[in-house]
């Protein structure tokens, strides 16, 4: 099916590491089932090293290779490194994802974080939170798309789309772009009270 | 690789003796039938012709038939031209909330220009709760439109108790009759509609072509302002080669109307009772019985419709699904939700819509390769996982 690259297929196919770890060292959640995608992941750490990650995931064919993905890339990987995965990182290493997947299925890096946010507190005994920057970095190219017509929107402080001029607002919850009427936000799934 | 297209709500396949039909109009038989001249004769008849080749599908007289560039053409026509010809008299429209987009969003549409909007609410099964209808209509309600059965979940609506209400209550009643015009039997008369459309990629027509039909009488603004086409109510130089494509399919849907629904049934009922019976955790969406011929629609729990429908398209199977996922807008099916599915369940919808050409073996078919598919995505699914979980400890 063209609307996936050949190397997501691949991945969507053929999952790399996927099920649980039996006592993992961190556990991962992301998602909800109203956007349609849920992915939990599982680390094994030794020597401050990925030992083994593996995932469960529900969702579309860009969120099982998402998965996947950074399943193959964070093994092996010390902690830092792996916080450095993104979701740029992903999809540039799916050969692309299309526009509409990158906020709903790229959530990959974020379980993977999360994860090692678990590992990090259970360790620590008591609440760690890394610092946002350490991984998902609103770089350049991580902006978010319009919900109407999917091109990029550079600047979210408008009250509208730069390029096709649809209404939008910022979504109380997860502070991304979404569609001015909408009763929900389509990034995280939050009811919005109008 | 064995190929099964399931899919037949989307689009069905041009059928040879419409192609046929249409191919004149591809050729020699270039005119525009506006033209008085030998050229423009040939395609005016043309349309004449089909005029009556679709208005004999529906029951309807020739001159009520107005032909469209597709079934939302007709839809956004009849909700926002019956909406604008009636406002003096009030500005309120009452719609069902499973429409389809095209009626969905043209009242919307209007709810933005100064009318107002209510949506009926369906029961479990997505059949329009009447009394809810009723309760709805105001002294300024203007227009209702219900349509005659939703392609998605296959259930028939009860248009002929709507038409009593609406009539008794002086307002217009439209009914997107797209998923059954040419599918099953369709009589504008019977049903008591005031407009009605159809398209003609439903029953094995040619894609951009549609119709509207408009009872005499009843007034209707164009959406298409132009010069005096299809009576002054849709400007624009006629498709006529789909057009005549559009009447052939009309005729030989009429014709054999009813050896369809002999053979779509059996297949559609075998689907609905053996898939959730081979896979386990399956629920049949739409009305049990009360249903088109062809459509057989599910949601599989505990996993999502997109990957399934990859995976059926690995082998070969065509079909699609409602989940939030496959649609552009990421948002479920409003379907689903409306018949009180919660998200989780809409992810996993799936819908198999037979056709003329599907056969016993390709339902065997499906019925083998879907559940080693499930079986697959389960296995990976958080929420699968959690069940299990759940069921152990004895929940």
């Amino acid at each position: 099916m063209p609307i996936y690259s050949d190397t997501v297929m691949d991945h969507f196919m053929h999952p790399r590491n996927v099920g649980e770890i039996e006592n993992p060292d961190g556990v991962g959640e992301v998602g909800n089932p109203v956007c349609g995608d849920m992915m939990t992941f599982y680390i094994k750490v030794k020597d401050n090293r990925l030992a083994d990650v593996k995932y469960k995931t529900f969702g579309c064919g860009a969120a099982i290779a998402v998965s996947s993905m950074v399943s193959e890339l964070a093994i092996g990987k010390t902690l830092e490194e792996a916080m450095k995965i993104n979701a740029n990182t992903v999809a540039k290493e799916l050969q692309g994802l299309p526009k509409q997947k990158m906020h709903c299925s790229n959530l990959g890096d974020e379980a993977l974080h999360k994860a090692i946010e678990d590992y990090l507190n259970k360790k620590s005994g008591k609440q760690v939170t890394v610092p946002a920057s350490a991984g998902h970095e609103h770089d350049e190219e991580d902006h978010c798309a319009c919900p109407y017509c999917e091109e990029e929107i550079k600047d979210e402080s408008l009250p509208y789309c730069q390029a096709c001029k649809a209404a939008l607002t910022l979504c109380p919850e997860c502070g991304k772009p979404m569609a001015k009427d909408e009763k929900t936000c389509q990034s995280c799934g939050a009811k919005i009270k109008s | 690789m064995e190929k099964v297209y399931l899919d037949n709500a989307s689009t069905t396949p041009l059928l040879p003796e419409v192609r046929e039909a249409m191919l004149p109009f591809l050729g020699e038989i270039f005119g525009n039938p506006s033209s008085l001249h030998d050229w423009g004769d040939g395609a005016r008849e043309a349309l004449d012709e089909a005029r009556g080749q679709v208005a004999k599908l529906i029951g309807a007289e020739s001159e009520e038939i107005i032909f469209t560039g597709s079934g939302t053409e007709s839809n956004n026509f009849a909700i926002k031209g019956l909406a604008m010809a009636r406002q003096n008299a009030g500005k309120h429209i009452v719609i069902s909330a499973i429409e389809h987009f095209s009626v969905m969003n043209s009242a919307k549409t209007m709810e933005k220009m100064g009318f107002e909007l209510t949506l009926v609410p369906v029961d479990k099964y997505g059949v329009v709760d009447v009394g809810e209808l009723e309760k709805a209509i105001r002294k300024d309600t203007i227009l209702v439109s219900v349509m005659h059965a939703n392609g998605e979940v296959g259930t028939i609506q009860p248009i002929q108790e709507i038409a009593k209400i609406t009539k008794e209550k002086g307002v217009a009643l439209h009914t997107d009759a797209v998923a059954t015009a040419g599918t099953i039997p369709v009589n504008v008369k019977e049903l008591g509609v005031d407009s009605l459309s159809l398209a003609g990629n439903q029953f094995y027509g040619p894609k951009g072509v549609g119709a509207l039909w408009v009872r005499k009488g009843v007034r209707i603004i164009p959406l298409l302002d132009g010069g005096i086409q299809e009576g002054g109510r849709r400007g624009g130089t006629e498709n006529v080669p789909a057009i005549a494509g559009l009447g052939k399919a009309a005729e030989l849907a009429a014709a054999n109307m009813e050896a369809r629904i002999k053979h779509l049934t059996p297949l559609r009922d075998r689907l609905l009772n053996e898939l959730p019976a081979k896979v386990g955790h399956v629920i049949v969406t739409g009305h049990p019985t009360n249903r088109l011929p062809g459509n057989a629609s599910f949601c599989v729990e505990f996993i999502e419709g997109e990957s399934m429908l990859l995976f059926l398209n690995m082998q070969g199977i065509a079909v699609s699904s409602g989940s939030a996922c496959t649609s552009k807008a990421l948002k479920a099916s409003h379907v689903l939700i409306a018949m009180g599915l919660n998200h989780e369940l809409a992810q996993g919808s799936l819908l198999l819509t037979l056709g003329a050409d599907n056969t016993q073996k390709d339902v065997d078919y499906v019925l083998e390769a879907m559940p080693p598919i499930v079986d697959r995505l389960r296995q990976m699914s958080p929420l699968y996982s959690k069940f299990l979980k759940e069921s152990k400890g004895g929940k």
